[in-house]
């Protein structure tokens, strides 16, 4: 079981808003489209996205992601961080691209065998 | 809301007859603090006599003179029957404070302003948004089982607050012991359905009905309506511009996720309405816990 607060700290993520950091990820998953994610994301997993807005966090909040990792040192708008803070989502920032923090992701949440 | 320049203009018009000297006119405008009065004859309109007129006169020394010969005449008139989008426009254009109003019979029927046409959107704006509350309110269907019914408006292209209707309605949803694949379904629904609106419509609104075997919800909007809804309903086609898809809208899966999540789903489009309706029921083990419950 990894907490948000692990990969946090294990992918070296600059942290925007912590959410619920000792809550696990189960799982994750890696989309720009929102509809996709809609349709493809699990309840308690991470999106690794470049979406920077507050309708990620609607998208998330609405199929129970607790976790978005905005990737390629993007910055969000600030009210994307607020509504993040109002539904206990973490936001979290990597320097690295989307394909480097999926594998280093499912590295460490074991799904790589 | 179709309102036409009858269901604003002032009727109880001060109007004065021919033989009135421009100076009787002002001392009327004094007392009744009004700005344009029309002269009439016969109920046929034959011109106005405006603030301006009566400063020219009183400028040039013709006050004591008749309104006959000193109003304006070359006078733009609107029809009664006209929407008042069309008075709207005529203000724009011409920087008149006020246009008379003819009736079908073309007599003098009123006056619009635009102070008119202000005070009467205000009012239909507040009753609307009584008619928006009300609805949110419970009801009573004629089988005496409570049906619970909310309405959220959704607006053009407004991504600030989209996702609104969905969050609302999953709330909802929450507060009963429906399974969480169930109310994924619902979020999934109304969401996809509430950008839909956002992103393609003229704006409308996503209706939530609650019943005890199932939630319907049902996206309305007035319009342009789908060219293709073959096309529409398919994996990958999309119509949304370049702007709107790097926010990550508009990849096509909109209406087909809808689809699938639900159990029964229907659309009809035209130019001025797209009506889409998703049925998602509720399982038999979910109805014995919402029975045990109430």
């Amino acid at each position: 079981m990894v907490t948000i607060e692990q990969v946090q700290q294990k992918l070296n993520l600059k942290v925007l808003t912590m959410g619920e950091g000792s809550t696990p990820i189960s799982s994750a998953y890696t989309s720009d489209l929102l509809s996709d994610v809609m349709a493809n994301g699990e309840e308690g997993g991470a999106l690794i996205t470049i979406q920077g807005h507050k309708n990620s966090v609607a998208v998330a909040s609405l199929i129970g992601l607790n976790t978005i990792i905005l990737c390629n040192g993007r910055l969000p708008a600030d009210d994307m961080v607020e509504a993040a803070e109002e539904e206990s989502i973490a936001i979290l920032v990597s320097q690295e691209n989307q394909f480097t923090v999926s594998y280093k992701l499912a590295a460490l949440l074991g799904l790589c065998n | 809301m179709r309102l036409k320049i009858k269901d604003v203009m002032t009727r109880s018009l001060i109007s004065v007859p021919m033989g009135t000297t421009m100076r009787e006119v002002q001392k009327l405008m004094r007392e009744k603090r009004i700005t344009g009065v029309p002269v009439v004859d016969n109920k046929r309109l034959l011109g106005i006599v405006s603030m301006d007129d009566i400063i020219q006169a009183l400028d040039f020394g013709y006050i004591e003179e008749k309104v006959e010969d000193h109003m304006s005449s070359n006078l733009i008139l609107l029809d009664e029957d006209m929407p008042i989008s069309f008075a709207i426009k005529y203000f724009d254009r011409y920087r008149y404070h006020r246009f008379p109003v003819l009736n079908k019979e073309k007599e003098l029927a009123g006056i619009v302003t635009t102070r008119d046409i202000i005070t009467r959107l205000l009012w239909e704006i507040n009753n609307e948004v009584d008619s928006l509350e009300r609805e949110n309110l419970a009801v009573a269907s004629s089988e005496g089982i409570s049906i619970e019914h909310q309405v959220y408006p959704v607006r053009k292209l407004d991504f600030e607050n989209a996702g609104h209707a969905s969050t609302e309605i999953k709330k909802t949803l929450k507060q009963s012991d429906l399974f969480p694949r169930t109310i994924r379904r619902a979020a999934i629904a109304s969401y996809e359905l509430e950008m839909n609106i956002v992103v393609h419509s003229n704006g409308g609104t996503i209706t939530a009905q609650y019943f005890p075997d199932k939630v319907i919800i049902i996206g309305e909007d007035s319009g342009p309506g789908i060219e293709n809804l073959d096309e529409a309903l398919k994996q990958g086609y999309s119509t949304a511009t370049e702007w709107i898809r790097s926010l990550g809208f508009g990849a096509g899966m909109g209406l087909p996720n809808v689809k699938s999540v639900s159990d029964d789903f229907s659309i009809t489009s035209t130019p001025e309405k797209t009506i889409v309706k998703s049925t998602i029921l509720f399982s038999e083990n979910e109805k014995k816990n919402l029975d045990k419950r109430s």
